[in-house]
């Protein structure tokens, strides 16, 4: 195990059904409820569920309607607030930097952290202490969000031990005790084994990472493939020198749409196009990049899916160009049968823009302030595509106040009118098109 | 047909026609060079149905007629030919040459399946050929090559009364440049859209005479064509059928700031610090007053170039940054000693123009120069991080 650490310096922070916790915090009356997060539509999936949701068998990934059959009649089901959960986790990743420059983001709700580049007591009840305290400091500073925490000799390890103690979990991997801890866990545990893994695993009877330890390297690579193999191998010996990378950048800025039904009309089809490359164009301009690569994503009736890219002379960050080349990329696609997802993408991200003589002075030649993580509110997606209201929404009216929206149909909206500083509040249903509603950025949650 | 005529006349007459031969007819006889031969004299024609092109020149003839010949083939042999004069035979369903001791046959396409070519449309007006080579080249090298926006691609021409004005743009520059001409009716005013890569060079191979009718007909029947006719020499080309855009309400009213830069001196600095900028990184402009600080590269795996040039400029030091290419294409294009450029600010268009030399004294204020050379070359800047 050369270069493996002899101290627990790596910290691995998982956030405890992060969105299901934000729309927790931002909506008292969900408090202890089955909350479940993600697409509302005919086709929606679940993004998260809050752990009161999963205690009836709601799980990420699975399709909303099997979600709602599962829970009971008054869980929540609430359409994504992706700023609320941006500026949250901004706030987390915050609290990470403070500890050592080393943080690795590896999603929005989860991350490493180097703690040997920081100045720490890095014995075991240095680091737990250590641990103890940040995840004080997360709760307070994001209004009740709780993360589990893994500490250990190498990220593999640190992985593992924030899934051992969830929700709201502590757990410090000595060092030399980590096959210890390792070996009893599902070979499901190990980044990188999926379910088709773990059957081909299970078919020679490896169920345990301890069984897996057993196993060859001859015989572990003729089953799983030469370099999933070797991987799988080290992890099972806890080998894993993978250091803790500082900014992740990112590789490409992409939206996509689901559609609640197939989409053939080329006018609609157009008006997706024109949203989502907003979308993505101004999430260009906010971070400051622009890309050369424009590519669309096209799901079709039949669940067919293909990308088609073209790569300009120069990077854009327009909403207009990117639609632009969208708009023609979709024209060479059969689209006869209908498509069910959009998607517009700008890769081979670049800090500099070409200037675009045509565009809107005020949209795309200058750049975009970033005062506070300023996010457009109506995201996800603006535009006629998107009913009005969808569930979970920020939204204000001048008399009612602050609240969010339960439900909406039949050109009613229902409000429940409270947020993260106030008990539950009481609930409303105005006309959907009462001008005195409006869409909100979401709430302040600092007390 | 059966003519002798001189090797160099021959040659350059087909190469000329050649140009406009499209590299992938559509149908076979558009790869084809008609040859016609009547009283004395040659006439050396291609067509696609967008270009035509049509040379003409005098040979001795005994024999009248017509001949269709593979068009490159034609060319690629002509131009290889001793220096001695050629004979051309039409014997049959092949083509007859012969130059010293040097024999050729060609098989010939079928004449009667070649396109007529358009005929001249109506004189416009007549411009001086050099100034109009001049200017053309200045304007369309900001014209757009990517097909899929036909607009971008296009030399806007504008008539008004005796005043040209050109311009093309592929959304990062913009070229416009003034002249005048002599229109065939006063008052005469009209605007339309010349492929670019045909106009330019149409203009730059009509130099041989001093002048060069235009001749236009847009609108009405049928599609719009340029024809352009110098000495010996005509070419027809198709419109494009595309709104230009409203260029002029682009153009910046006012500048914040203006450099003069010594156009030699600063195309060569440039060139020099942008070898080490990679596909898409800009040159870095750091003017400061009275001089201009070139920069390109920057990343630790990249190289990092630096050259300072001398340059009148006493503004608020500006940073600004442009793709190389760009700026070069605008420094070559205005031909003059020196050169201005005006600035508003690091993320709006900046302005290049010619300066006249001598420039006996100072009276500039503020603003663009409005001057007889009236080129403007609009750069838009690359934004730069931070």
């Amino acid at each position: 195990m050369e270069g493996v650490r002899r101290e627990p310096s790596i910290l691995h922070l998982d956030l405890d059904a992060f969105f299901a916790a934000v729309e927790q915090r931002d909506k008292p009356s969900l408090r202890g409820r089955p909350v479940v997060v993600g697409g509302t539509g005919g086709r929606g999936v679940v993004s998260t569920a809050s752990y009161e949701a999963r205690a009836f068998g709601a799980r990420s990934a699975m399709p909303t309607a099997e979600a709602r059959r599962l829970c009971p009649p008054g869980t929540a089901f609430l359409g994504g607030r992706f700023a609320a959960y941006r500026r949250t986790s901004e706030v987390v990743m915050g609290l990470l930097r403070e500890l050592s420059p080393l943080v690795e983001p590896v999603s929005i709700d989860e991350a490493y952290v180097d703690l040997a580049a920081g100045d720490h007591d890095l014995s075991v009840p240095g680091v737990t202490a250590l641990a103890a305290e940040l995840k004080a400091r997360i709760a307070v500073a994001t209004g009740g969000v709780t993360g589990s925490v893994g500490i250990g000799t190498s990220k593999a390890v640190a992985k593992i031990g924030s899934e051992l103690d969830k929700p709201d979990g502590l757990t410090v991997v000595r060092p030399g005790e980590e096959l210890a801890v390792l070996h009893p866990l599902p070979v499901r545990a190990l980044g990188g084994v999926g379910p088709a893994t773990a059957e081909r695993l299970a078919q020679i009877g490896v169920k345990t990472i301890g069984d897996l330890h057993r196993l060859s390297l001859v015989d572990l690579t003729s089953l799983v493939g030469q370099a999933h193999g070797a991987g799988l191998h080290r992890l099972a010996r806890a080998d894993d020198d993978r250091p803790v990378v500082t900014d992740r950048e990112a590789k490409s800025v992409s939206a996509e749409e689901t559609f609640a039904r197939d989409l053939t009309d080329p006018a609609r089809l157009a008006t997706e196009i024109e949203a989502l490359a907003t979308r993505v164009g101004s999430r260009l301009q906010r971070s400051g990049t622009s890309g050369r690569t424009v590519t669309l994503k096209v799901r079709r009736y039949d669940f067919s899916t293909l990308t088609r890219s073209q790569t300009l002379a120069h990077a854009v960050d327009d909403p207009r160009q990117i639609a632009e080349v969208a708009h023609r990329l979709l024209g060479a696609v059969d689209r006869s049968g209908g498509l069910r997802l959009l998607g517009v993408g700008v890769s081979g991200l670049s800090p500099y823009a070409q200037g675009d003589l045509f565009a809107e002075p005020a949209e795309a030649v200058e750049p975009v302030e970033v005062v506070e993580p300023a996010e457009l509110p109506a995201d996800p997606a603006p535009g006629p595509a998107v009913v009005a209201w969808y569930p979970g929404q920020d939204v204000v009216h001048p008399d009612l106040g602050s609240g969010w929206v339960w439900g909406s149909g039949l050109n009613r909206v229902t409000v429940r009118f409270e947020g993260p500083r106030t008990t539950p509040g009481p609930v409303r249903t105005l006309a959907a098109d009462d001008p005195d509603l409006q869409p909100a950025d979401p709430p302040d949650w600092t007390p | 047909m059966k003519f002798r005529v001189a090797r160099e006349v021959l040659a350059e007459a087909v190469a000329w026609t050649a140009r406009s031969l499209p590299p992938r007819p559509s149908v076979p006889v558009l790869a084809g060079i008609l040859l016609e031969v009547e009283g004395g004299q040659l006439a050396v024609s291609g067509f696609d149905y967008e270009v035509s092109a049509r040379s003409e020149v005098d040979v001795q003839s005994t024999e009248a007629g017509r001949a269709l010949v593979p068009g490159r083939l034609l060319a690629e042999i002509t131009r290889a030919l001793p220096p001695h004069p050629v004979d051309v035979v039409a014997e049959g369903a092949r083509l007859a040459i012969s130059c010293g001791n040097a024999k050729f046959s060609l098989p010939t396409l079928p004449v009667e399946d070649y396109p007529s070519l358009p005929s001249m449309p109506s004189t416009a007006g007549v411009v001086d050929s050099d100034a109009f080579a001049e200017a053309v080249g200045q304007v369309a090298v900001a014209a757009g090559r990517d097909d899929t926006l036909p607009m971008l691609t296009g030399v806007r021409l504008e008539i008004e009364d005796d005043l040209v004005t050109l311009a093309a743009t592929d959304r990062y520059r913009l070229a416009v440049r003034e002249f005048a001409w002599r229109p065939e009716t006063p008052g005469l005013s009209a605007a339309v859209l010349v492929p670019a890569r045909t106009l330019a060079d149409a203009a730059k191979t009509l130099t041989s005479g001093p002048e060069v009718v235009l001749s236009l007909a847009s609108g009405g029947s049928g599609e719009g064509i340029l024809g352009m006719s110098g000495k010996d020499r005509r070419t027809t080309t198709r419109l494009l059928d595309a709104e230009f855009v409203k260029y002029r309400a682009i153009m910046p009213s006012e500048s914040s700031s203006f450099a003069t830069l010594p156009v030699g001196l600063f195309t060569d600095a440039a060139k020099r610090v942008a070898l080490v900028a990679e596909r898409g990184t800009p040159l870095r402009c750091e003017f400061t007053p009275g001089q201009v600080t070139l920069r390109a590269g920057g990343t630790d795996d990249e190289g990092q170039a630096e050259e300072r040039c001398d340059v009148e400029f006493d503004g608020e030091p500006l940073t600004i940054g442009f793709n190389p290419t760009f700026l070069l294409d605008g420094l070559a294009a205005v031909h003059t000693d020196r050169a201005r450029m005006d600035f508003t600010t690091a993320l709006k268009p900046a302005v290049l123009s010619g300066v006249d030399e001598p420039s006996a004294d100072d009276e500039d204020s503020g603003r663009p120069a409005e001057r007889a050379g009236s080129y403007r070359y609009l750069i838009m800047p690359v934004r730069l991080p931070g």
